[in-house]
């Protein structure tokens, strides 16, 4: 049962447009890819794919050392885009140490450049454990992102660790809500973040699923729906948004941003091919958990990775929901997938086209796919008046997550 | 290594560690007080400084003595003693 309702006063990014918000934005709105040429993945033996989207450097030494050092890449993400979202919702130190502030965040797995670290002085070197900082311990614990968070934030409510592979963000803003609905907790930062290795493209590439064309211009590579794609092109980031309680939200007299009016998750029947008829249930159970219908949704912004299946999959479902009323657009044409960070980066995304009246398009759609036919897919920017989006992330391990996300009104 | 070397490899790996100013790293600072070092840090030390020498500060006694930037200079050199005598000719 729902008892209180669950607005936005918070959003923080971090990607490969850089630190915070505005560039983010500005980014999409500007149409830039966020994909590059990535030297070091080209001489990684069987790997076939060498672009990728990375964050340009960070000022990390604005974090005390006594907070970074148990902080990998993607908890520095997190805690970044953590901070500039408490710093737009106003919050105190004193409020986020009172107990009724918390966090779910995660990543998809824990940081690979400290793992690869630890183990090359494990077996590489042959030095076993004794060169290995005891921090180490700290950046690989399932719960690093968030726990880092916390720490650093002074957070002292509840701090949940929700991975679930590329679906982590929308899982996590998804439990989030719930323990503000059921009046748990009064805030919740909420996302999730992720670094780029080899092996997290490498684990695209074992499947097939990631993009390996390796086009001359690396920003044309990651396609959502287009008849040319041919897989994900990875990215790293980090995105937060800080969910309240309605009540709470009022009180403080901070703007309202949105609000998050449904959420669903559950579980489809493969671990890696996407499931229709389970994704198709979570889109209805979202809408349904907000009172809401599909005639309700005035956009759809896609969990579209530019795999073959999964958009097709995708395209196929929301087509049998929505038929072609709804525009719909991926943001993975400009960014890539940037995994667990994806969720609350594009709802942070969804929630600046519903506030500034525009819908970004997806990037490289170019000739749309018979095969994600039947849908309104958005190849450009437009104006549109906005109320009520829906988000839909869906990850390998069989995880689909969709939000309702609604224009605020009292 | 003379006595000076020691001291001077010892702060500058402690100064590299934890980001301190060399400074700070007066004999009489304390690192919990004046550093603002803790447990956790106290272990990367050991390993920080281990790597720095070569030989192994296995006594975990001994370590929860020291106190001061002054107290862990004298352990070291101690240390590097005992090793240099252990060491075949």
């Amino acid at each position: 049962m729902q008892v209180q309702r669950v607005v936005i006063t918070g959003m923080g990014v971090v990607s490969a447009y850089g630190r915070g918000l505005d560039p983010f934005w500005s980014g999409l709105r500007q149409g830039k890819s966020g994909i590059e040429y990535s030297p070091e993945l080209k001489d990684v033996p069987g790997l076939g794919s060498c672009i990728s989207g990375r964050v340009p450097e960070l000022p990390e030494k604005e974090i005390p050392r006594r907070y970074r050092r148990s902080m990998s890449g993607m908890s520095l993400f997190a805690a970044f885009a953590a901070l500039e979202a408490v710093r737009m919702a106003g919050l105190e130190e004193e409020y986020l140490a009172g107990g009724r502030v918390g966090v779910s965040m995660s990543s998809t797995v824990n940081s690979p450049y400290v793992l690869e670290d630890v183990f090359r002085k494990y077996l590489v070197h042959g030095t076993g454990v004794e060169q290995i900082r005891s921090t180490n311990f700290f950046k690989i614990m399932n719960h690093s992102c968030a726990a880092n968070v916390a720490q650093y934030l002074g957070i002292s409510g509840r701090v949940i660790s929700p991975g679930a592979a590329c679906a982590t963000g929308g899982q996590a803003i998804a439990l989030g809500a719930e323990a503000i609905a059921a009046g748990k907790q009064d805030v919740m930062l909420c996302g999730g973040a992720d670094e780029v290795h080899p092996l997290t493209v490498g684990t695209f590439d074992m499947m097939d699923a990631a993009s390996v064309r390796n086009w001359d211009d690396p920003g044309r590579a990651s396609r959502p729906f287009d008849s040319d794609r041919d897989g994900v092109v990875c990215s790293e980031g980090g995105g937060v948004l800080l969910l309240e309680s309605l009540p709470s939200a009022l009180k403080r007299g901070v703007p309202i941003l949105g609000e998050i009016a449904g959420w669903s998750m559950n579980c489809a029947k493969d671990l890696v091919s996407p499931d229709p008829r389970t994704m198709r249930e979570c889109i209805l159970s979202a809408l349904q958990s907000a009172g809401a219908t599909p005639g309700d949704v005035d956009y759809i912004n896609a969990h579209a990775t530019s795999t073959i299946q999964g958009d097709a999959d995708e395209a196929a479902v929301l087509a049998r929901i929505f038929e072609n009323r709804v525009p719909v657009s991926s943001l993975k044409g400009h960014l890539g997938h940037t995994m667990a960070a994806s969720g609350a980066l594009e709802t942070a995304a969804v929630v600046k086209m519903m506030s500034d009246g525009v819908l970004v398009g997806t990037r490289n759609l170019e000739n749309i796919d018979p095969d994600c036919a039947g849908i309104n897919l958005i190849q450009e920017d437009c104006t549109k008046d906005v109320h009520a989006v829906l988000k839909n992330n869906f990850a390998f391990g069989g995880i689909n997550t969709a939000l309702f996300i609604r224009r605020f009104t009292a | 290594m003379k006595r000076s070397q020691i001291v001077e490899l010892i702060d500058s790996s402690l100064a590299e560690e934890f980001e301190l100013d060399r400074d700070e790293l007066k004999p009489e600072a304390s690192f919990i007080e004046d550093l603002e070092l803790d447990s956790l840090d106290y272990v990367d030390m050991v390993v920080a400084l281990e790597q720095a020498f070569g030989f192994k500060l296995k006594n975990k006694e001994d370590l929860k003595q020291i106190r001061t930037v002054g107290d862990l200079h004298e352990y070291i050199l101690k240390k590097y003693e005992e090793f240099k005598q252990g060491e075949p000719e």
